[in-house]
């Protein structure tokens, strides 16, 4: 989806605009346990930002303090300019997805909706009318007199979304809210839910433990490790240039080698790994000194799979295929090279039958682009 | 990833012989308490074992009481008219004495009986509620160390005979009492209050005793709720008191029933309580019911107040087991 999105659409390149959310160095300890640590983020106007990580990692916990179910221990949470500390949620322009939908077993989809309008005292034509609006976008009309246990989890969902979308927040929070639903409808609702917030203009922070999720919905993502956020970028970024070691590792799948540098230029490096002989050529620069240790990254479906031994002495290994994985779409190959070490494959499966296929224990050449490695020190 | 001609030794026999084969190679061959289970008598034997004991030491007993309710009172070994003769040889009198019901009916002892058991039963349940509730609702979200701390705590009194526990009372509410003597010693009043033989003290003494059985299934039921839903009640706007009224109350209205008819109903019977603390002008149904049969001896009474109350109390029994399986349906 971020394809579609122009220039203006990325605010977070202008200097001059200003961040609808500014998280500044905040906390947050449970006793001993420190679940944000010095966070610092800004979040701008009609973004998807989601925060994405392992369990554990404080992604839920900084959406909390955004919500206002949790304080921070140390720094500042601001939303549209306004200092929230020792505001309660229930008078924050912040409305919240929660992933267990936390519906109101008790009330049917019409009074669940209609909640939060009657905590504002909205005359009842009003409520009325907003809910039927905001059900319709969800296209949940005619589920109105329903209560929750009589629906299915892909229609709790929409009434959650609705629930949250239907007092016009500015800022709506989103934990894990794809979690219960199954695959296909998920990625269904991946689209529904971009749609929505293109056409209500809300902004949207997402919390997520999953990548493909991230993926798809973000305008950016804040890839976050023990309470602290490893980087922060579009998904193309984060998945073409992981800033650190953690971040190519866990996005997506990678095949990560350690390496030391032994030739520096300006336009290139050269880098010598001690699983395979031969030396890898990055066709871009990399501020370290000379020697000094680093990591290569290498995604699976960015090498080619050869029988050919390749020209050149850079940029290749050899080794025999010890597992194939047939996916369908593509091929997922594990090739061990001549030192034991394992690589991870993909192939695009362009023909049909696949008479010519690798099989297992066949010799193969495993080659790449000079673009593709991502060389990092973090 | 794995590779063909690797199946399990397991497996390939099941590819042969089939799903026969696999049923025998998992489970073995069928023990004979599979197959009582499978054809239901297990269920059947569950459930048979406490309809037997409440056959015999319930039911039967209540016909017994309905049977002597409709006899007529007699000097003699039983004290009342057997329900059936026999005429001749070939046929049964059966005789019914309505009698003692429309006595029971018309005497305004009896009346009066009822409905001042009625109202303190009411009005004591309404107590253990109000004070109840709150201390539900303090141990359900209290730490669990201590929940389980504050939930000895209520259980402890049982540990100790109720006898006991309501003769304390007498010691405390009357006129040289403790609680008298405490409030004269430090000037608050000048003349002993009269506590004893009042509605005040039959009150104290049941919401003291029943309290525990309306704090008990508020908690079970309080301990359940989810608390993000008050998050999320919050999230929409609703301040706590708010939230309070439209979510945790109406979701805890099953604990509320469950508690007040556990309360209720042993309280419109109770005996001890107000023959120890209560007045002596009023009387509970129960203490009528306990006189008829124990000093007056008169069975055919006895067994209609008996039965009277019963079908008073079938009410309030109705709307419980309606709301219970209510909640079960709820659930599944």
């Amino acid at each position: 989806m971020n394809e579609r999105r122009t220039d203006k659409d990325e605010p977070w390149k202008d200097p001059a605009a200003s961040p609808y959310i500014t998280i500044e160095n905040v906390t947050k300890r449970f006793g001993d346990f420190l679940a944000v640590n010095g966070v610092s983020l800004k979040i701008y106007k009609g973004e998807i930002f989601c925060l994405l990580g392992g369990s554990g990692c404080g992604k839920t916990t900084l959406l909390r303090m955004l919500a206002g179910f949790e304080q921070p221990t140390a720094g500042r949470v601001l939303i549209d300019g306004q200092d929230m500390a020792g505001i309660p949620p229930y008078e924050r322009p912040v409305n919240m997805m929660f992933q267990s939908y936390a519906l109101f077993p008790h009330m049917t989809v019409y009074g669940n909706v209609a909640f939060g309008l009657e905590q504002e005292k909205l005359p009842q034509a009003e409520i009325r009318r907003r809910v039927a609006e905001i059900l319709d976008i969800v296209r949940m009309g005619e589920f109105a007199q329903r209560k929750p246990h009589q629906l299915s989890g892909g229609q709790r969902q929409r009434v959650a979304l609705a629930r949250a979308l239907v007092k016009r927040p500015k800022l709506l929070l989103l934990d894990e809210p794809l979690g219960a639903l199954d695959r296909k409808l998920r990625e269904h609702t991946q689209f529904e839910l971009i749609n929505i917030q293109e056409q209500l203009g809300v902004t949207f922070v997402v919390v997520t433990h999953d990548q493909e999720e991230a993926m798809t919905l973000a305008s950016r993502i804040g890839v976050m490790n023990r309470g602290e956020i490893a980087q922060i970028g579009t998904p193309r970024q984060i998945y073409e240039f992981p800033a650190t070691r953690f971040v190519a590792d866990f996005i997506g799948s990678v095949n990560l080698f350690d390496g030391r540098l032994v030739e520096d230029e300006p336009d290139h490096v050269r880098v010598a790994c001690e699983e395979f002989p031969n030396l890898v050529y990055v066709d871009h620069g990399v501020s370290a000194p000379p020697n000094s240790q680093l990591w290569v990254a290498i995604r699976p479906e960015k090498i080619v799979l050869d029988r050919e031994r390749p020209e050149g002495t850079d940029n290749w290994m050899r080794g025999v295929i010890k597992e194939i994985a047939y996916m369908g779409d593509m091929s997922i190959y594990v090739v061990r090279l001549d030192g034991g070490r394992e690589v991870r494959v993909t192939q695009t499966n362009v023909a049909r039958k696949g008479a010519d296929a690798f099989t297992w224990e066949e010799a193969v050449y495993l080659h790449w682009d000079p673009s593709s490695p991502v060389v990092g020190t973090g | 990833m794995s590779k063909q001609g690797q199946l399990a030794i397991s497996e390939r026999i099941a590819m042969r012989w089939g799903p026969l084969w696999t049923l025998f190679y998992r489970y073995g061959p069928p023990h004979w308490s599979q197959l009582l289970l499978r054809n239901g008598w297990g269920k059947r034997l569950v459930i048979g074992v406490p309809y037997l004991w409440l056959t015999l030491f319930f039911l039967v007993p209540f016909v017994i009481v309905l049977k002597i309710s409709f006899a007529e009172l007699r000097l003699a070994m039983p004290p009342y008219t057997p329900l059936w003769e026999w005429v001749g040889d070939k046929a049964i009198a059966i005789k019914l004495n309505f009698a003692t019901y429309s006595f029971l009916v018309h005497e305004s002892l009896y009346v009066s009986a009822y409905l001042y058991s009625l109202q303190v039963a009411a009005v004591s349940t309404l107590l253990c509620l109000l004070l109840g509730y709150p201390m539900a609702y303090g141990i359900s979200r209290a730490s669990p160390t201590w929940r389980s701390i504050f939930l000895m705590l209520i259980i402890l009194p049982f540990w100790t005979s109720f006898l006991l526990r309501v003769y304390a009372w007498i010691g405390l509410l009357k006129s040289n009492g403790v609680i008298n003597n405490v409030l004269m010693a430090l000037g608050i009043i000048h003349e002993p209050i009269t506590m004893m033989q009042t509605d005040f003290a039959v009150y104290i003494g049941i919401v003291y005793s029943y309290l525990p059985f309306m704090i008990l299934p508020l908690y079970t039921n309080l301990e359940k709720h989810d608390l993000t839903l008050l998050e999320a009640a919050a999230d929409l706007g609703a301040r706590p008191t708010k939230a309070f009224f439209r979510i945790t109350l109406p979701l805890s209205v099953p604990g509320i029933i469950a508690g007040s008819l556990l309360v209720f109903i042993p309280a419109v019977g109770e005996y001890v309580i107000p023959s120890l603390l209560g007045r002596t002008d009023q009387l509970m149904i129960g203490r009528v019911l306990s006189d008829e049969f124990f000093s007056n001896s008169d069975w055919p009474v006895a067994s209609s107040v008996a039965i009277l109350m019963l079908l008073l109390l079938l009410v309030p029994i109705a709307a419980f087991q309606y709301f219970q399986s209510r909640e079960l349906r709820k659930r599944t």
